[in-house]
């Protein structure tokens, strides 16, 4: 079974992040890591290749810069190969631009399977995995916590926000996973120096048959108007146990929705 | 060869993750129970540390000293033991790397690399360390095979270990190593873990002492073969040279999280209305800790970038194995005044790195032998005109 995953590398967070004023998004010009987001799917997809006793897993990205860095951490845990579509004209791409250029890659694989992160730590659109499954024209899981493929048929445990579904879905599909969905491994001496030599295949957009301005800046449908600090934390509310205090943080957890 | 600098950094960072999301989390747990730490020992062989120093053409990584001197520094940093799991084996491997023979690196060399075949080192007993004149320990020559019989003590990973790299006396009155295969656990034809010592610090790994009756050893197994008759010790410094690098390297480690620990503390905790960071005699005591810190990790790195270049390094090892675990007990110490009553208890780590850092000064010979062989080396090269 082969299996890709979808990858971003971003800035790394523990660094204080900085954005640029002029088009009001982060700053990307740090050396970039691999989202810890991604891991999940990367090891789910080991896992189940293992499970499936043949075939590889392969990694898609895209950057504007061809930083390597967070592809190789990727290829460090196992991963056999990647593909980075780098293109000057991909900087300042939205959601969707991004779903068509991986969805452009991970056409030429073919996989029986594309795992994605429920959504990126640096931009939190959350939208692209249904994207990508729209414009392949595949059937789209959602916030898998646990994934099993027997053949050609993937079931699915989906996080809901009362428990979970359990879903069956046809081969080729698009699934999302959630950072519970298994323990990312650490990637081994022997895996950190053989992702040195695993082939990483760099495309441009002219590769792909993508028109520059449909994507990046030139293509962007969405428009970022406004940025602000985000507001100063406040004190938090004191509650002083006189027979009822249990009462009044069961209300309170209530309202927040998380019992 | 050297390894890599920025496969190195990957290598070290690696590591430094796994210290600070699954170690520090975890350790007190082992340590203050005495309990090996099965699932982190785990890890180590996942990620490959048994081998990485054994030369790549038997199946390891061979990464060079100064690379290992860091990770042992990193581990030191979540929990010293670990660094102990690792290091015998590693004193074993060098041994075995610098004068085994090519039969005996083909057969042990490859089986070193996983973490499921572990070497011991053996050396000491009751009433001999560094003092390797008086090794009591016998081996007597009997056809193909020599005759062990005697005491070892202060043997880490002993009962674990499947390997014992042994010095005994031999008939010529000199001391001889031998490669002492036996199978994990407390009894082994004629081998025996007469007693588990129970220790102040360096908890959750056992040190042991063994007693051998009439154990047999082929005679192929003395390392270096025929050669190696009564050159075990000469072979035993050569490795403990590097050794000495290591707890360097550990002391270095114990210190960063004791000096880390202190420095997080004295900006948290407020007496007489500010932080006791902006109290003069605290700072005094941190500006102190960060400048024995940082010369105990020079002189660290220098004696292992050294012996990366092939330099005999005993007295620059010497140095900094000396200077670095006393800087640790003194920056332990420290940081323990820094965080008053707290830091006498076991909610905080401490009181652990209190109790880990004599280690340093005793294992593997003591501050006052180090300093017995840097005068012995000042002689040699300041020679009287």
């Amino acid at each position: 079974m082969d299996v890709v995953v979808c990858v971003k590398q971003i800035p790394d967070p523990a660094d204080p992040g900085e954005l640029n004023p002029d088009t009001k998004t982060l700053k990307r010009d740090t050396k970039l890591i691999l989202d810890e987001s991604d891991s999940y799917g990367v090891e789910m997809a080991l896992q189940l290749v293992d499970a499936a006793g043949s075939g590889e897993v392969r990694l898609v990205s895209m950057t504007p810069g061809g930083e390597t860095g967070g592809l190789r951490t990727a290829l460090a845990m196992g991963a056999e190969s990647a593909i980075l579509v780098s293109d000057e004209a991909l900087a300042g791409s939205d959601a969707l631009s991004t779903a068509k250029v991986l969805a452009a890659a991970i056409k030429r694989s073919n996989p029986d399977l594309i795992l994605t992160a429920t959504e990126s730590s640096d931009g939190y659109t959350g939208t692209v995995p249904e994207q990508i499954a729209e414009l392949l024209d595949l059937p789209s899981v959602t916030f898998g916590k646990e994934v099993a493929v027997d053949g050609e048929l993937a079931t699915v445990k989906r996080q809901t926000e009362s428990g979970y579904d359990v879903v069956e879905c046809p081969l080729p599909a698009v699934i999302s996973v959630t950072a519970g969905v298994v323990e990312p491994r650490y990637p081994s001496f022997k895996g950190i120096m053989a992702a040195k030599n695993k082939p990483v295949e760099e495309l441009d957009l002219s590769a792909l048959g993508i028109d520059p301005q449909t994507v990046g800046w030139a293509g962007a449908r969405q428009e970022i108007t406004e940025i602000a600090d985000s507001p100063a934390r406040e004190a938090g509310e004191v509650v002083v146990d006189e027979g009822e205090a249990h009462e009044r943080i069961m209300a309170f957890l209530d309202d927040l929705k998380v019992l | 060869m050297a390894t890599d600098q920025a496969l190195a950094d990957e290598l070290v960072s690696t590591i430094k993750d796994w210290v600070d999301r699954d170690v520090i989390p975890n350790v007190a747990e082992f340590e203050l129970n005495d309990e090996f730490p099965q699932e982190m020992f785990e890890q180590m062989c996942d990620f490959g540390l048994f081998g990485s120093t054994i030369d790549e053409k038997y199946g390891g990584l061979g990464i060079d000293i100064t690379t290992y001197a860091r990770i042992v520094e990193e581990l030191s940093r979540g929990f010293m033991s670990l660094a102990g799991i690792l290091n015998t084996h590693k004193i074993g491997v060098t041994m075995i790397d610098r004068y085994g023979t090519e039969e005996q690196k083909e057969k042990f060399l490859p089986r070193m690399c996983d973490g499921s075949f572990r070497a011991a080192f053996s050396l000491s007993e009751p009433d001999a360390g560094s003092d390797t004149g008086s090794l009591r320990c016998k081996a007597e020559k009997d056809g193909d095979e020599w005759v062990i019989n005697g005491t070892k003590m202060w043997v880490t990973n002993g009962t674990r270990a499947s390997l014992v790299m042994l010095l005994a006396r031999t008939p010529d009155d000199r001391i001889t190593c031998f490669l002492v295969e036996k199978e994990p656990g407390e009894n082994f034809e004629g081998i025996t873990v007469s007693k588990k010592i129970d220790k102040l610090g360096y908890r959750g790994l056992e040190t042991v002492e063994m007693s051998y009756v009439d154990h047999r050893v082929p005679s192929e197994n003395v390392l270096g073969g025929e050669d190696g008759i009564g050159n075990g010790r000469r072979y035993a410094l050569s490795a403990l040279e590097l050794g000495r690098i290591n707890i360097a390297a550990r002391a270095v480690g114990v210190a960063q999280a004791a000096f880390d620990s202190a420095m997080k503390y004295a900006q948290q905790r407020e007496t007489f209305g500010r932080p006791i960071f902006e109290h003069q005699a605290v700072q005094f005591m941190l500006a102190e800790m960060a400048t024995k810190l940082q010369a105990s990790r020079l002189m660290t790195f220098d004696a292992a970038r050294r012996a990366d270049a092939g330099e005999r390094v005993d007295m620059e090892a010497g140095m900094a194995k000396f200077f670095a675990s006393e800087a640790a007990f003194e920056i332990a110490m420290s940081s323990m005044r820094i965080h008053g009553g707290n830091g006498y208890t076991t909610e905080f780590p401490v009181e652990r790195y209190l109790r880990d850092t004599p280690l340093m000064i005793i294992g593997e010979g003591t501050s006052e032998i180090q300093k017995m062989v840097i005068a012995r080396k000042l002689l040699e090269r300041y020679p009287a005109e």
